[in-house]
């Protein structure tokens, strides 16, 4: 609750869960009317969101905007919510990126109108509720929630493998959370029946289960991160998924896998995220190198952006793992920057696909000359992705290198190679689209109109921010992540020393 | 011991009493009452009528051979809400089927007080008696389509397997009566002790557990239920899939927690054996189905296995687990079969191609069903599955857990199909529906159970 005791954290889930159903009673034929009520919510929920950025105390670790409310009292589950520096900036990623889900696909999708937009609003919902719950089970009901709408969104308006790519999603996803959800029960009897997030922060759990409940959830996160080598399910996904699907995907579902290292693995499992800390550094770097390698060898332009999530994710979880400041500020930059440049990518590359019906980098050539405006927003977002100074990759990718060489140099000389590939395959796959003689496919088409200007263009300026003045982003995560590094970082735990002397004993 | 009859023993027996006299007074009306439908809506009637009179029924009768009490109550509204859901899906199913003969809606009531004398039986001979009334009036409504082929090779199978597992039952039983003399539950529990361990009681035991596990259609005793299932009309598939096996869940936990508590450590490893087996015989062979009956037949078997774990688990947490699981079992597996039965062709999967687009209310009511049959959020089958999973991870079983969530996460597999062929395939012709009001409640009842179950468990959780 904000000070004045609305329940704004609520009202922002809420919001696009009820513009769901509205959309859904909304007559099938009034097209018009169905994608503005959907817009319309999305900016609500935007502006609800806003005061979050604006409210948010800067100062203090701790959760801010907190609701709780008694729920199953027969398992002792409350509805609580609430954010810190380590969520906050990701509902308001969600907030922003769901309205332009919905401005992107206002002409490109015409089949069961309806039903896509109440499945963009579902997910919009359950995504800001994964950030934001402070409940165990809460938070596995929002983030189980959110792949019913997601498989229907991939599986009834994606492109030509659609049905594959939805179930392989499905699957992959469910059989992750699964072996989260017994690592959760298991929890819940050590904390002493609670699903209390915060409980479970300031608890000490013995050693050995540590290691074995960091694999449960491993099992969760890495899948939705995804790390190699489970991370096959995404370029299948993020290619036959309609545009509005592959930005959220992209631009937040991914980001709630490395979210769910920061809030659970990480403060819950201390002990063991510090001794296998280097073998995720390793499956880190193997994800940076390999996925950057691939890439070289696509011939599909949103494959190959989607490859890219997995190697630009594999920076994340690098940062994140060198467990220090550096390195998890940056990989919280990173997510955000990830969100907004793949999420614009994802974007222009629908906005493309609208007019040519083609994704073959051989089908294009010469864009930069038929269609300029849009050749300088993927210039500017190719930088980006690269990691140019002045751009937001600069900014995370450096604060993770620096992490990285902290923790460990012969990490940080691979990662940096990772870079290397990066540019090398956003820069051949710009000069082979955009320049080079205008493909025949390309005459006569339009130039962006202003709906996809403005569809874009915010995600351009957060760019440039966040280049040159990341202080406000950086800042409001500088005291959760100071408490986090302080709670890994512990030496030994005075229970576990005694747990050790009895055991020894 | 007092031999001699008081009307005061009948009191416990409220319920069962107004359903044995509709379900007799059904059979008379039938030969004079031309509307077949109105039967039906007498057998709701008497089931609301049970239902009212379960609160009024507390206590033991006949000398403790029957008792009402929290337990059986439970697994009695079960019964009963199976009971109504079964005439709604039937009412308008029947006559478009020719299949509406007028002992129809009686069998199901003595199918339905069958079960709940299984429920309340604390005598091996009442336990004997009620499951023969429900398993014998199921036998002829599997096969009341007389002309269909199927349909009468359902029932004859089923009628052949049946009897055979109630032979292998009173094996069991006369086995147990041998070595303790008594058919009373709590008294075979005291004299099995006095004696100490005996192979012919375990014997006993291992044979009941075996007529239990062919009720609830668990492996390695599950053989019939896919062709039984495919075979009988697809209401009274409805009605077995949750029915039975709800009663056979009953039998299983009274006796085995009332008479067997000595043998815990024996039937705790039988039961873990064949929950596994079931989880895993009935998710894998439901991948390769094309037919949603049999598919449905596989998935109430690998359920079947997931609710065993709350046997295992051996705590009334367990059994409540079980009960709660049950409940919403029977609401989206009714559902289910409601939607196939709405479908003037639904057998096979490929029947449901397209109908996102011909019937998208429909398609939407099976997608729900589907994704709580998974155990997906914010269903009730996840609450279900949860609350089931969280008392056997308390009781030490987490490995069990593990081996269920993942044969869980399979079971997506075939779920998934179902919501595939109706959202993400197309058909030329549109699939053809037979909406009735009756049905339409019924989804509309199922549906809406499912949300209120899986937003807010406290209604079934209670406290």
């Amino acid at each position: 609750m904000d000070h004045s005791g609305f329940p704004l954290l609520s009202s922002i889930i809420g919001l696009p869960i009820a513009g769901a159903v509205v959309v859904l009673l909304l007559s099938r034929a009034r097209a018009a009317l169905i994608r503005w009520t959907a817009l319309g919510f999305t900016i609500a929920a935007f502006l609800l969101s806003l005061p979050l950025y604006t409210g948010f105390v800067k100062t203090t670790p701790r959760m801010q905007f907190t609701e709780t409310y008694s729920w199953v009292p027969a398992w002792n589950i409350n509805y609580a919510v609430g954010v810190d520096g380590i969520s906050v900036l990701f509902v308001l990623l969600s907030t922003i990126l769901a309205v332009l889900c919905v401005t992107v696909s206002w002409t490109s999708i015409t089949e069961k109108i309806k039903e896509f937009y109440a499945a963009v609003l579902l997910i919009e919902g359950a995504m800001i509720g994964v950030f934001c719950s402070l409940d165990m089970f809460l938070f596995y009901i929002f983030w189980e929630a959110m792949l019913i709408p997601m498989f229907i969104l991939i599986g009834v308006w994606g492109g030509q493998n659609r049905v594959y790519a939805a179930i392989k999603f499905f699957l992959y996803t469910l059989v992750g959370s699964v072996l989260m959800l017994v690592g959760i029960m298991v929890l819940y009897f050590q904390t002493g029946k609670s699903f209390d997030i915060m409980k479970m922060m300031a608890a000490n759990y013995p050693v050995d289960l540590q290691f074995i409940l960091f694999w449960a959830f491993f099992a969760a996160f890495a899948v939705k991160v995804p790390m190699w080598p489970v991370h096959t399910w995404l370029p299948d996904a993020h290619t036959e998924a309609p545009t509005a699907g592959s930005v959220i995907l992209a631009g937040i579902l991914i980001k709630m896998g490395a979210y769910g290292f920061l809030r659970f693995s990480l403060p819950l499992f201390p002990d063991a995220a510090r001794a296998l800390a280097p073998v995720m550094m390793i499956l880190s770097v193997i994800a940076i190198i390999y996925g950057g390698i691939i890439c070289l060898g696509q011939t599909d332009i949103k494959r190959l952006i989607a490859y890219s999530s997995v190697s630009h994710m594999g920076f994340v979880t690098l940062g994140i793992f060198a467990l220090n400041m550096q390195g998890i500020q940056g990989g919280i930059i990173q997510m955000v920057n990830h969100g907004i440049v793949t999420g614009a990518l994802f974007l222009c590359i629908g906005i493309i696909y609208e007019r040519t019906h083609t994704r073959k980098i051989s089908d294009y050539g010469g864009v930069a000359t038929a269609l300029p405006i849009y050749a300088s927003f993927f210039m500017v977002l190719t930088f980006a992705s690269i990691g140019l100074p002045g751009t937001n990759g600069f900014v995370g990718e450096f604060l993770i290198l620096l992490g990285g060489f902290t923790a460990s140099k012969i990490m940080g000389v691979f990662a940096a190679s990772g870079v290397i590939i990066g540019a090398g395959y956003m820069l051949w796959l710009y000069q082979r689209v955009f320049f080079q003689e205008v493909s025949q496919k390309l005459h006569g088409l339009r130039d962006l109109d202003m709906r996809e200007v403005l569809t874009v263009a915010p995600l351009i300026v957060l760019v440039f921010w966040i280049g040159f003045y990341p202080v406000p982003v950086m800042s409001i995560t500088d005291a959760s992540v100071q408490q986090l590094i302080e709670r890994v970082n512990k030496p030994v735990q005075p229970r576990l020393a005694q747990h050790q002397a009895e055991v020894s004993k | 011991m007092n031999t001699g009859f008081s009307l005061h023993d009948l009191a416990p027996l409220l319920p069962e009493l107004i359903l044995a006299a509709a379900a007799s007074v059904l059979l008379v009306l039938e030969l004079v009452l031309g509307k077949k439908a109105v039967l039906g809506l007498i057998g709701i009637a008497a089931s609301a009528a049970a239902f009212a009179g379960l609160s009024m029924s507390g206590g033991a009768a006949f000398n403790g051979m029957f008792v009402s009490d929290p337990y059986s109550s439970q697994f009695k509204v079960i019964f009963l809400i199976t009971a109504v859901l079964t005439i709604l899906i039937s009412l308008a199913y029947l006559p478009r089927k020719k299949a509406e003969q007028g002992e129809y809606y009686s069998l199901v009531l003595f199918a339905t007080l069958g079960m709940m004398l299984m429920a309340s039986a604390r005598d091996l001979i009442v336990m004997y008696l009620g499951l023969e009334l429900m398993a014998l009036s199921t036998y002829i409504l599997a096969g009341i389509m007389r002309h269909d082929r199927k349909s009468n090779e359902a029932a004859l199978k089923y009628f052949l397997l049946g009897a055979f597992s109630s032979a292998v039952l009173l094996f069991g039983i006369s086995l147990t009566y041998g070595t303790t003399t008594t058919t009373d539950l709590a008294t075979i529990a005291a004299r099995a002790s006095a004696s100490g361990p005996n192979p012919v009681a375990l014997l006993g035991m291992g044979l009941m557990a075996t007529a239990f596990c062919f009720k609830i259609a668990a492996a390695p005793f599950h053989m019939w239920a896919p062709d039984v299932y495919e075979g009988a009309p697809t209401s009274i598939t409805a009605f077995m899939s949750v029915g039975p096996k709800a009663a056979g869940f009953a039998v299983l936990g009274r006796v085995f927690f009332i008479a067997f508590p000595g043998l815990q450590a024996e039937w705790t490893a039988i039961l873990t054996v064949i929950a596994i087996l079931s989880m895993a015989v009935g998710n894998i062979l439901a991948l390769v189905q094309t037919n949603i009956k049999r598919m449905l037949a596989y998935s109430s078997i690998a359920h079947a296995g997931y609710m065993l774990i709350g046997v295992i688990v051996g705590t009334n947490e367990g059994l409540s687990a079980i009960l709660t699981y049950l409940l919403i079992y029977a609401f989206m597996n009714m559902g289910a079969f409601a939607v196939v039965i709405l479908l003037e062709k639904g057998d096979t999967l490929q029947d449901y191609e397209g109908l996102a687009k011909s019937n998208p209310l429909a398609a939407a009511a099976m997608l729900v069903f589907m994704f709580s049959l998974t155990g997906i959020p914010p269903t009730a089958g996840f609450i279900g599955k949860f609350n089931l999973f969280l008392i056997a991870v308390n009781a030490g079983y987490a490995w069990l857990v593990v081996v269920a969530v993942i044969f869980s996460a399979i079971s997506a597999y075939y779920y998934l199909r179902v919501v595939r062929n109706m959202y993400m395939k197309d058909r030329t012709e549109a699939a053809r529906t037979h909406p009735a009001f009756s049905l339409g409640l019924a989804l509309g009842i199922a549906v809406a159970m499912i949300f209120v179950i899986g937003i807010m468990p406290s209604v079934v959780l209670g406290r």
